[in-house]
């Protein structure tokens, strides 16, 4: 796909990012081997690191695309939010298996893994990153319901998303705005695209046009009028789906759905099997996340979300996606693999 | 141990609840995706692949090269020139101020220019673009194109431009094309895609106007792919544009030229008509303009020059010109009364020097009177007297419709803007205008084309021709359009008697050739190119009693805008007439003594095909013709 929105050029896109691949695939594979326990005792040490790298972004990150996601490490620049989703994916899960059952829905007990999900939540939106921090914040959540929290709480959440949403746009043009103009811009592109079809809902536009001109069968590989002549923005990036759509069609882009759906169920009946109760809550946390990566991206390009830079998992441009998704899935196959492993 | 597994098993039950929910949740979520999905792929399919076809495609209207004109014998009068220009697109990208200051270092650019070029721009959509410079020379033109790579934006064009190669000579006729006006968004319909070609120029003025359908031509529509950026990455298709279609005009351009220059120090006009197919073979108007000025866009001041000048140069005169005819109407009349029966030509009236209607005196312009006068007479030596007892016998209605028979006060068809209809008065007219009744005395003043009657120059050359020949001549400016020539019906007699017209014919042979005519001065000698005509001087002013018994103030001592026009008509040869001719000098004074040696001049040119021969005229004559013909054809080689 990248070698066809780089127009045949193997070199551009296609060649690094089937390095990385080659790179993530023996990354991925050695995880998978290594003992469950192993991770189990990483997982604090990766979560307070990842809420470091969010504090040092905070204060010394780079500038990318008008947000302050980026670390740079000599000529390596990668996001600390993508470690940090996998750290508090980690993180809850050893909390959950440490705590005794009994106390789960416990008020103290649950404020304290609101906490957790908290911080690194708090760290992210201000970057501005709306879209990983309700990503973060979704997948916390999620793993608190996967853990047997009670219901009652989650109905508490459902019903203050409403009123955070009218304290939200309550927000804009005050002293106290939640979140940037420039998210502003990208909520004001989704609900109305066609006000300012050459600015911000141009890309919405743009991605629309290529989508439904891809019909059932598509294009054909590397015909797409909208993103061979450009008329696609990011299109080896974020809206690479939108390529794929328009070059295979509806076929192409529902038989890319099912593929991910394939993945998704395997991990619940990876985590169901699990014997393991850290090695569960981990694959339904990190299956989340992998979920929370293609649905966001895919909601977006078609329309039905904001434009939040959410990539396409595996499919995307871009080096710490592509390394955080598969080292995800190293950690589900390790768990996978030691799904018997009882802890002691 | 069992509580223990029993709550195991509870535990794991419960996850496996929770993790169904996570999971059919998400798949749930999925398939609203493949929901949106399918409703823009596979419902709304059609209405994005059309704006994706929209995007893909532009749609570049092409100009069609605008027809040449060219003269009876092929030269060229009006063509297209390549014109180097310079276009710059609208970017964002691109830093302007930057790209405009390499570009001065080129081709000169003034600082106004810049801010204004960069104001214009911001107004446009994005990839459209605007003219920065125009008519480069090649070697400007050249150096832009080396230095492309450092001037992002610029693209250099080459597109056509009209030329007249008559310039100044043949102004009027040919007019001059110029960007659409909102005026002239009248003659086009909302969509005719020629309006959205940038620039694009029709027909302002003139033949350009009047033949702006042939000479247009149709657009060409070309499809292009682009890009986001507006760059083109391939041609889909094409409809070329086809050309407008060539005229070519029945003008002499040698003749013209020489038109032009005998009335160089004229404000004046002169038309002359091909007796054997209508065709107007000359029509010049001085003073004239540059239309190649207009071509380029003509600066303010230039143009205000032009507006304000008394002898308004933009006139063509030939046919925009409404002059009182004078005593070149004198023939109408005289012909009305033969048809009629009214008269004999052998008929008799006194001329003492005014007639008395109800004692007002109308005055002939010979203070003391031609004493006893002909037909023959009355026009050889264009006695008013004599006219004023004609018209009152004939009367205005007839005269009227003996005007407009020979073509006086009716609009000629011809291709070309700017023609005034003249005016014959009637009864009704006068009613309706000036809420008067008609008078005698109004008929009077018709009878030696004074009063309200108005003619235009062609007209008089008309009514001549139809003189000449008895036959109802019409005029014509094309000769042929693509090569083809137009075929002219073959002219129909004007149902005149023949000895009315041969009565007229001998008068006006007369006007010339005898030593009493007002015109002998400018007789011609070859018998194989006798002159025939009749001389005018149009009054502008009324002459009052004091002055007549005073003795009337010469022309000379008038000022200029109070003397009299100077008019002539005739025809050459005139045992078989091949054109006709018509001079007006506005101001000139005497018709004999300032029109009719021009209307001599130039007939004799296009009867020679080259520039008169001196024995062609009287002896007398010859001296000053000799520095007149040295004159303009010194200025003929130097052109």
């Amino acid at each position: 796909m990248l070698y066809s929105v780089a127009d045949g050029d193997y070199d551009k896109w296609s060649k690094p990012q089937f390095e990385r691949f080659l790179i993530g695939f023996v990354i991925m594979l050695v995880m998978g081997f290594i003992n469950i326990d192993f991770w189990r005792a990483c997982a604090p040490f990766i979560y307070f690191v990842g809420v470091l790298l969010l504090l040092s972004v905070f204060f010394f990150g780079d500038y990318g695309g008008g947000a302050k996601r980026w670390l740079e490490f000599g000529s390596f620049r990668f996001q600390p939010s993508e470690i940090m989703k996998v750290g508090l994916v980690m993180f809850l899960s050893i909390y959950y298996d440490w705590l005794k059952p009994k106390n789960t829905s416990k008020l103290f007990w649950v404020i304290i893994p609101i906490i957790i999900i908290f911080l690194p939540t708090a760290l992210i939106i201000p970057q501005p990153d709306l879209g990983t921090g309700i990503i973060i914040a979704m997948t916390g959540v999620t793993m608190m319901f996967a853990a047997g929290v009670h219901y009652f709480y989650f109905l508490i959440i459902v019903l203050l998303i409403p009123a955070f949403l009218t304290l939200l746009f309550y927000s804009r043009d005050t002293s106290w705005q939640l979140v940037t103009d420039y998210q502003f811009n990208r909520i004001d592109a989704f609900l109305n695209p066609g006000k300012d079809p050459l600015g911000v809902g141009y890309q919405i536009t743009q991605s629309k046009i290529a989508l439904g001109s891809g019909g059932l069968e598509g294009k054909g590989f590397m015909q797409g009028s909208q993103s061979q002549l450009d008329f696609l923005p990011y299109k080896h990036t974020d809206f690479i789906f939108t390529t794929i759509a328009e070059e295979f069609g509806f076929f192409g882009g529902v038989g890319l759905l099912l593929i991910y759906s394939t993945i998704l169920i395997f991990c619940l009946f990876s985590a169901f099997k699990n014997r393991n109760r850290f090695g569960s809550l981990l694959t339904i946390g990190l299956s989340t996340i992998f979920f929370s990566y293609f649905f966001v991206n895919i909601a977006a390009v078609t329309g039905m979300a904001p434009v939040t830079g959410v990539p396409l998992p595996l499919i995307s441009y871009g080096g710490s996606a592509m390394l955080v998704v598969l080292g995800t899935f190293g950690l589900i196959q390790s768990s996978h693999v030691h799904r018997l492993l009882k802890k002691d | 141990m069992e509580i223990n597994s029993l709550k195991k098993n509870i535990l794991e039950k419960k996850f496996g609840r929770r993790s169904f929910l996570i999971g059919a949740s998400q798949l749930l979520l999925v398939g609203l995706l493949i929901r949106q999905i399918r409703q823009i792929q596979l419902n709304e399919a059609e209405k994005y692949k059309l704006l994706a076809e929209e995007n893909r495609i532009d749609i570049e209207i092409m100009p069609p090269l605008r027809g040449i004109i060219f003269d009876r014998e092929g030269i060229i009068l009006a063509k297209n020139k390549e014109n180097y220009r310079i276009k710059i697109l609208r970017v964002e990208t691109i830093n302007l101020p930057s790209v405009l200051d390499n570009l001065s270092q080129l081709i000169k650019i003034r600082d106004e220019r810049k801010i204004e070029i960069i104001q214009k721009l911001e107004k446009k959509r994005s990839n459209s673009s605007i003219v920065i410079a125009e008519n480069l020379t090649w070697s400007e033109f050249k150096r832009v194109l080396v230095n492309l790579p450092s001037l992002q934006g610029i693209v250099p064009e080459v597109d056509f431009k009209r030329f007249y190669t008559q310039k100044e000579f043949l102004a009027h006729l040919l007019g001059y094309v110029g960007v659409i006006s909102p005026k002239d968004l009248q003659r086009f319909s909302k969509n005719d895609p020629i309006l959205q070609i940038q620039d694009f120029k029709i027909g302002k003025v003139g033949v350009e106007k009047g033949l702006d359908m042939y000479l247009r031509g149709q657009v060409g529509l070309g499809k292009f792919e682009v890009n986001a950026s507006g760059k083109i990455i391939r041609k889909l298709g094409e409809e070329p544009s086809s050309s407008g279609k060539d005229i070519h005009l029945t003008i002499d351009a040698n003749l013209q030229k020489f038109s032009m220059l005998r009335i160089k120090e004229y404000s004046a006009s002169a038309v002359i008509i091909d007796l054997s197919n209508g065709g107007i073979i000359s029509m010049a108007s001085n003073p004239s303009y540059n239309p190649n000025k207009f071509v380029e866009g003509i600066s303010k001041k230039d143009w205000n020059i032009l507006l304000k000048s008394k002898n308004q140069p933009l006139a063509n005169k030939a046919i925009s010109g409404n002059y009182p005819p004078g005593s070149t109407f004198k023939m109408i009349v005289a012909i009305a009364a033969l048809e009629e029966n009214l008269i004999n030509p052998e008929d008799i009236f006194e001329c003492n020097g005014f007639y008395e209607l109800e004692e007002r005196k109308f005055h002939c312009w010979k203070y003391s009177g031609h004493g006893s006068t002909n037909l023959l007479k009355g026009i050889e030596e264009s006695c008013d007297v004599y006219f004023y007892n004609l018209a009152e016998r004939v009367g205005i209605d007839r005269i009227a419709k003996t005007a407009r028979k020979f073509g006086i006060g009716v609009t000629p068809d011809l291709p070309i803007s700017g023609i005034s209809k003249g005016l014959i008065p009637t009864k009704k007219w006068k009613k309706n205008n000036k809420n008067q009744s008609w008078f005698t005395g109004d008929t009077l003043n018709s009878g030696i084309g004074q009063g309200f009657i108005l003619s235009t120059p062609v007209q008089i050359a008309i009514m001549t021709a139809r003189i000449a020949t008895g036959l109802e001549i019409k005029p014509s400016l094309i000769k042929a359009i693509n090569g083809i020539p137009i075929k002219h019906n073959k002219p129909i007699s004007l149902g005149i008697k023949k000895s009315t017209l041969d009565v007229i014919r001998q008068a006006m042979f007369g006007v010339v050739n005898n030593k009493s005519g007002t015109a002998f001065n400018s007789r011609l000698i070859n018998e194989n190119k006798i002159l025939a005509g009749k001389t005018g001087t149009s009054q502008i002013r009324q002459i009052s009693e004091e002055e007549r018994t005073k003795g009337i103030i010469k022309n000379e001592d008038l000022p200029r805008n109070q003397r009299d026009h100077a008019l002539f008509t005739g025809y050459v040869p005139f045992t078989n007439p091949k054109f006709s001719v018509s001079v007006v000098v506005e101001h000139g004074g005497g018709g004999g003594k300032v029109a009719a040696p021009i209307a001599r001049d130039i007939l004799l040119y296009a009867l020679n095909g080259a520039l008169p021969n001196l024995q062609e005229y009287p002896a007398e004559e010859r001296n000053k013709m000799e520095s007149i013909i040295n004159n303009i054809k010194r200025e003929m080689i130097s052109i």
